[in-house]
């Protein structure tokens, strides 16, 4: 049989769980780490990263709109989805998706952003044209009080659905951690560190992510970038980074240490048909570089222009480790047979339902989407933007 | 009533919330099959519907409701817990309808499936290498298939 | 015998659930027992049951595997399953170690882990102890696949839902015997009824020593394996 060494049970030999089954816990992992960094703003009250608030929360969107798709292109019958509405098994983390993904979409999200940008909403409701205005009138939801006590109570309430946020995010994310964590039958998933693991690497794919995005933005629009901002948003992706980085290498040697029934079968594999992705992608390059970098910014005192060179290099090759910590657990969670005998290959298709296109097409429709919500609700108050000012209230 | 005066807002969003769950509710009523739940969290038709797949083996007692005589040569020897499906296929076609034959066999790969020698196979197993042993002679020039032994069964 | 035959017979033809009114699911409670020692590794149960059920080329509900364990190392041995094993096993000459044949298929677990991670209850036990699939409601998920320890689920290619061995419960429910038993020339496969006090497979779970597979994964499995090798996966 091509492709199979040693010996796996004969349904085990073609994966199941394909690249889009990787790309999805890696978009909902970049939607929780954005919402951590507006939390950032909103509940820890760290000013020095508030240029980002808006655009973290604007990215949390465009993924979050984007992420069931790998998952409705995987199934065998999309069209029956909506039974995990309808039929939710309670014992399956799986069927508790829709709910989370739908109540951190609805009530966390698209409320908090609607509260923010109320002010504008209503603004533009009035001074826009044509169909824009009938879509920012529909943002209204037909109420035009925009007085300070009514922005007042927004804020307030805005403050409120953060801090409800920041578990939702952490469920929304970690449970994807558990759904792969609570499969007793595979050892390369089973642990109890999972939904960790996910969180603690969701937040610093987020993080690095919105960074990238603030600092080519801010590019775009020929602007300088805020340093404060930067470097303080490059400090805490450093720190969760290590922590991050220190769960998972807990998780590596509990293992080697412990050397169970699965360890020598897992440990060829990660030294065989894993090296790539695992040691070089994953932890050479996707982790051990970017924290080596954010470490030399944060001790030693490097010109800006170096250090914005180093955050976009570390930036970008965090995304590269995240997706690749991704790929290893989904894909090396199927490569190796349950006889703990044999391995087996991934073929990863082209230009079918599940294949390489689909992958990149997804990768980017996020970016699109962000394009459009920073057209329709721009994150940075514009001058050339044209809206009648509202006079202050005299007391 | 002055605590409420700007949450106008708030309530309609809230109520968005309310009209999609009453919806949400209204259309699970009728999307739900009616049978889920009846033994458990499945839909408890399925039960029987998995129960009426069809069948493709008689089964031997059916076998032997018409050819009892092959089953008096078959129950003294050998080859008494062989059932007839496992040599001459699925029949139950033949069996509802005995008019459609069944296929005839072929001993050379039939016989040798099950006792071609192995060191894998157990070692009280009845094998032959079948070059050696009659040099490639059809098997039931020597043994009749239901009773194999050579000098109990008759042919 | 006979008597039995013709009502057997009957609803062989009849094919819809009607036409056994007799059972009764809370009377039963299904299992396997699979006698390592009499298998000979010939395929006939693969084939047969791929004939009774329309199993697709290349997935298997139920295959046969060929150990050869060399002198004491138990860990390390040998296993093959050409095609699962249904055109039988290539001849071996040499003797080193010892060879078996180990048949296995979907375990019917009564605390199964797939049918706990199903999102939306479209595999279940039924109150008999058999593990069905409703392939009008799976979505093809392949969660349950991911979860089952031994192996023994598939995606459907042409139906794209989960599927798997059904102790050919369209059969038992009438008084027939699952294919791969009918069709065991050993008797290494026999069906059991534990809540049949007359069965005689009773007798024989109670006086040899049986085993499940993986039993530290504490899933309940109710496939029972006479003289299981402590080598087997």
């Amino acid at each position: 049989m091509t492709g199979v060494e040693g010996y796996m049970y004969p349904n085990e030999i073609n994966l199941i769980w394909s690249v889009l089954i990787v790309l999805y816990p890696y978009i909902t992992g970049l939607v929780a780490g954005a919402f951590i960094l507006a939390s950032l703003v909103r509940i820890f009250n760290v000013k020095a990263v508030a240029p980002t608030y808006r655009l973290a929360l604007l990215t949390a969107l465009s993924f979050l709109i984007v992420a069931p798709l790998p998952l409705q292109l995987h199934l065998g019958h999309p069209e029956r989805s909506p039974e995990m509405y309808f039929t939710p098994h309670s014992t399956s983390a799986m069927a508790m998706f829709g709910f989370v993904y739908l109540w951190y979409l609805m009530a966390v999200l698209v409320f908090e952003i609607w509260l923010d940008y109320r002010h504008e909403i209503v603004l533009l409701s009035k001074s826009s044209k044509g169909l824009l205005r009938l879509v920012y009138t529909v943002m209204t939801l037909g109420s035009d009080n925009i007085s300070p006590r009514a922005l007042a109570i927004d804020h307030k309430v805005s403050w409120i659905v953060t801090l409800i946020g920041i578990p939702s995010a952490f469920i929304l994310h970690g449970y994807v951690g558990f759904i792969f964590g609570s499969i007793k039958a595979n050892p390369w998933w089973n642990s109890p560190l999972m939904p960790v693991v996910f969180i603690f690497s969701a937040m610093v794919s987020g993080i690095a992510a919105v960074m990238l995005l603030y600092m080519v933005s801010t590019k775009w629009r020929k602007l300088p970038i805020d340093m404060p901002c930067v470097d303080t948003t490059a400090m805490y992706l450093f720190y969760i980074f290590i922590i991050d980085f220190s769960l998972e290498m807990l998780d590596l040697i509990h293992r080697i240490y412990e050397a169970d029934e699965s360890f020598r079968s897992l440990n060829f594999m990660v030294h065989t048909k894993l090296y790539f992705s695992q040691i070089v992608l994953q932890l050479l390059v996707g982790t051990l570089t970017p924290i080596i970098l954010l470490g030399i910014v944060q001790i030693s005192k490097l010109p800006a222009i170096v250090r914005l060179r180093m955050y976009v290099v570390a930036g970008c090759l965090v995304q590269i480790g995240i997706f690749s910590m991704r790929w290893n657990v989904v894909i090396g969670g199927q490569l190796f047979s349950k006889s703990f005998l044999g391995y087996t290959s991934y073929k990863m298709s082209l230009i079918t339902r599940e294949g390489l296109l689909a992958a990149i097409v997804l990768s980017i429709l996020p970016l699109i989407i962000l394009a459009v919500l920073v057209k329709l609700l721009p994150p940075w108050p514009d001058k050339e933007l044209d809206y009648i000012e509202v006079a202050a209230p005299t007391i | 009533m002055n605590r409420f005066r700007d949450t106008g807002h708030l309530l309609r969003f809230a109520a968005l919330f309310f009209i999609a769950f009453a919806v949400f509710l209204v259309i699970r009523h009728f999307v739900v099959p009616k049978t889920f739940g009846e033994y458990g969290h499945y839909r408890g038709a399925a039960i029987a519907e998995i129960a009426a797949r069809p069948v493709h083996f008689a089964g031997h007692q059916t076998c032997e409701t018409c050819h009892a005589d092959v089953l008096a040569i078959k129950a003294p020897g050998k080859h008494a817990n062989v059932n007839c499906e496992a040599c001459h296929g699925p029949l139950a076609k033949h069996a509802d309808d005995p008019s459609i034959t069944p296929p005839k066999l072929d001993t050379a790969v039939l016989c040798i499936r099950c006792h071609a020698a192995s060191a894998a196979k157990p070692k009280g197993f009845p094998q032959v290498d079948a070059e050696q042993h009659a040099g490639g002679i059809p098997c039931e020039t020597c043994h009749q298939p239901h009773n194999p032994a050579i000098a109990g069964g008759t042919k | 015998m006979l008597p039995a035959a013709a009502i057997a017979w009957k609803y062989v033809l009849a094919g819809t659930p009607e036409e056994s009114p007799n059972y009764k699911m809370s009377d039963h409670w299904w299992s396997m027992l699979i006698d390592i020692p009499k298998c000979i590794g010939c395929g006939n149960c693969v084939r047969a049951c791929a004939a009774e059920n329309d199993v697709p080329e290349g997935h298997f509900r139920t295959w046969v595997e060929r150990y050869h364990v060399t002198d004491y190392d138990m860990t390390n041995p040998e296993v093959i399953s050409p095609d699962g094993g249904k055109e039988g096993f290539p001849a071996v000459q040499e003797d080193a170690g010892k060879y078996f044949f180990v048949p296995k298929m979907c375990n019917h677990c009564a605390d199964s882990p797939c049918t706990q991670v199903c999102p939306v209850g479209a595999t279940f036990v039924t109150p008999d102890g058999v593990v069905l699939v409703d392939q009008t409601y799976c979505l093809g998920c392949a969660y349950c696949v991911q979860a089952c320890p031994y192996g023994c689920r598939y995606i459907h290619p042409e139906k794209r839902v989960a599927d798997k061995c059904t102790l050919c419960y369209h059969r038992i429910n009438k008084g027939l015997t699952t294919a791969c038993v009918e069709n065991c020339p050993t008797g290494a496969r026999q069906l059991c009824d534990l809540k049949n006090p007359n069965d005689p497979i009773h007798a024989f779970l109670k006086t040899h020593h049986v085993q499940v597979l993986k039993p530290q994964m504490a899933t309940g499995a109710k496939v029972f394996y006479n003289e299981l090798d402590g080598s087997v996966r």
